[in-house]
């Protein structure tokens, strides 16, 4: 399949409904691509009961002329114009060497979203230690948890949205630990002071959660259990102690996915693609909005994606009052960034025996002879796995302050098929997945 | 082992999860349905347990064979009757 598009958006969260949204109302041939079954990003899963707003948005969509691709991943770009997606659910095994398609644009929305981040602390592979918004989405997804006794720790606002969600379907929350000291947060709450509508959300998630010991400056510093979770070891002020448990809901924050903008040669600046006062990157015709330019939760990313669906469509006259509430939102961005910062204390948890490498199996104990991701890369296999290092990245970045290796195609393991059928990644390219594939195809 | 879906007035979906029947409410995801057979997702390189970390289709814990094919994320796939999930 090929097909051309005017407006091409790329994640189908809340920056990417509302870019398509407002992108289609120029009449122009708009699609919406993401790799999940339904649109709604990582905040509007189906199984949650989904906010005023979310409802607003998602009727929109579904009342907008826009081209819905769900359940596709992009995984390539041969030249700039072009897209190679392949498909992320279940196809009939006879139309599987066509299961990919090209994607032609005139403009292009990336609107990737972000992932959680993970440290490595001993126990962290068990089974039934997650990511704080993994459980959640596990959940969501229909998991089924009431009764059990959840340990919610990292960083960052998720920690009470996920607590509070987790609570109301009739679980246990034991303790909240978040890394953050209660000094650093105390200016963080000051400024939600001036965000009317995230008061009223942090009141509402503070009822919900009452009861459960909410600890600043605690962490997680190892899980046990045989075969699955079964206690963490807290610790908080020099004090360690135990707590038996059913699941540790663990996440220490967001980081942008940037693997698609990096793989389309988008500048980035301290982490985050830079944009100018359109979204637009540094690529012309690719804009970005939501997440990848900063973590601002989600009324920045609908805002963002409304001024990029906008101007890809050249109607920037009607985003003056957005651009004052982006101004507005990015402040919020900073303050997120400020009180959430990592305690260098995190970087010592993992023990020499603690996997940092998830896919390969690749120990702190090896990988801290390297001086960088490309060395431990080559000698180790560390973030040569399925994931392409999106987990251990994003860990050994902050624990050695590796930067993140840049992106080859694929941006995530694609089948053989597809790809002797696209013909990207190159034979002789170390690092490139293909021989990952044909390695896991025969475990 | 066998499970049953929690909401008795939807229509449950039953799979199977190594060979076991599974009954899960419309919706579920397979790694979902997966965890409530009791069984990891994946056994790693060295030889241990896996289960879902992510939950968001990055982390790549839960792929599993699903209807024949291969290293699938059943994060990012819902349930459907008579699926064959496969997880070693
Ligand atoms: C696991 C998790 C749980 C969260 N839970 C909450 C919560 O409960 N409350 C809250 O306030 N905030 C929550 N957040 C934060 C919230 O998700 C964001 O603030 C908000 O969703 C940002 O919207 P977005 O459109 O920028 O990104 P997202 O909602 O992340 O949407 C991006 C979409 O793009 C897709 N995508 C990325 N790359 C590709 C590709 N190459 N091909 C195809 N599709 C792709 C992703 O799968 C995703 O669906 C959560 C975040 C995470 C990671
Ligand atoms: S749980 Fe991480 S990819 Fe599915």
């Amino acid at each position: 399949m090929n097909e051309h598009f005017h407006v091409l958006v790329i994640g189908a969260g809340p920056a990417g409904i509302s870019a398509a949204v407002r992108a289609a109302e120029s009449g122009g041939h708009v699609g919406l691509l993401d790799d999940n079954p339904a649109a709604g990003g990582q905040i509007w899963r189906k199984g949650a009961s989904l906010p005023k707003t979310a409802r607003m948005w998602l009727a929109r969509l579904n009342a907008a002329s826009v081209e819905r691709l769900h359940g596709w991943h992009v995984f390539g770009s041969p030249t700039s114009g072009v897209l190679f997606a392949e498909r992320t659910g279940l196809a009939s095994p006879a139309a599987e060497q066509a299961d990919f398609i090209e994607l032609n644009y005139d403009k292009l929305i990336l609107a990737t979203g972000a992932r959680e981040r993970f440290l490595p602390f001993p126990g962290w592979t068990l089974p039934n230690v997650m990511g704080a918004g993994g459980l959640d989405a596990m959940v969501r997804g229909g998991l089924r948890i009431k009764g059990k006794r959840i340990v919610v720790a990292g960083t960052g606002p998720l920690l009470l949205a996920v607590a509070a969600h987790l609570a109301h379907r009739g679980t246990q929350i034991l303790a909240i630990c978040e890394q953050a000291p209660l000094s650093r947060l105390r200016p963080f709450a000051m400024r939600l002071l001036t965000q009317p509508g995230k008061v009223a959300q942090g009141i509402g998630l503070r009822i919900a959660t009452r009861g459960t010991h909410f600890y600043t400056g605690c962490w997680p510093v190892a899980a046990t259990g045989r075969g699955r979770l079964e206690s963490v070891t807290l610790q908080r002020r020099g004090k360690q102690w135990e707590l038996p448990c059913d699941y540790l809901a663990c996440g220490y924050h967001l980081v942008p996915n940037l693997e698609l903008p990096r793989l389309l040669g988008c500048g980035i600046h301290e982490g985050f693609v830079t944009t100018d006062k359109w979204q637009q990157t540094s690529i012309p015709g690719v804009l970005c909005a939501g997440e990848p330019t900063g973590i601002g939760g989600v009324e920045l990313a609908i805002v963002e994606g409304q001024i990029a669906g906008l101007a890809a469509t050249g109607r920037v006259e009607k985003a003056d009052d957005l651009i004052q509430k982006r101004t507005r939102g990015q402040r919020f961005v900073r303050a997120l960034r400020e009180a959430f910062e990592l305690d260098p204390r995190l970087r010592a948890l993992p023990s020499a025996e603690t996997l940092v490498c998830r896919c390969e199996d690749v120990p702190f104990g090896v990988l801290r002879d390297y001086t960088s991701a490309r060395d431990a890369k080559l000698h180790t296999r560390c973030g040569m796995g399925a994931c392409q290092g999106r987990i251990c990245g994003a860990a050994t970045e902050f624990v050695f302050g590796w930067a993140m290796d840049s992106m080859r195609p694929p941006i995530l393991p694609a089948s053989l098929s597809t790809l002797a059928a696209t013909g990207v990644g190159g034979a002789h390219d170390p690092s490139n997945t293909t021989s990952n594939q044909n390695r896991r195809d025969t475990l | 082992m066998h499970e049953h879906a929690h909401k008795s007035d939807t229509p449950a979906i039953t799979l199977t999860v190594n060979g076991a029947a599974v009954s899960v409410a419309p919706g579920t995801t397979v790694a979902a349905a997966i965890l409530i057979s009791g069984s990891p997702t994946r056994i790693s390189v060295t030889g241990k347990p896996r289960a879902p970390l992510c939950g968001m289709g990055i982390c790549f814990e839960c792929r599993a064979s699903i209807n024949g094919f291969a290293h699938r994320r059943s994060c990012q796939i819902l349930c459907e009757s008579g699926m064959d999930v496969r997880t070693l």
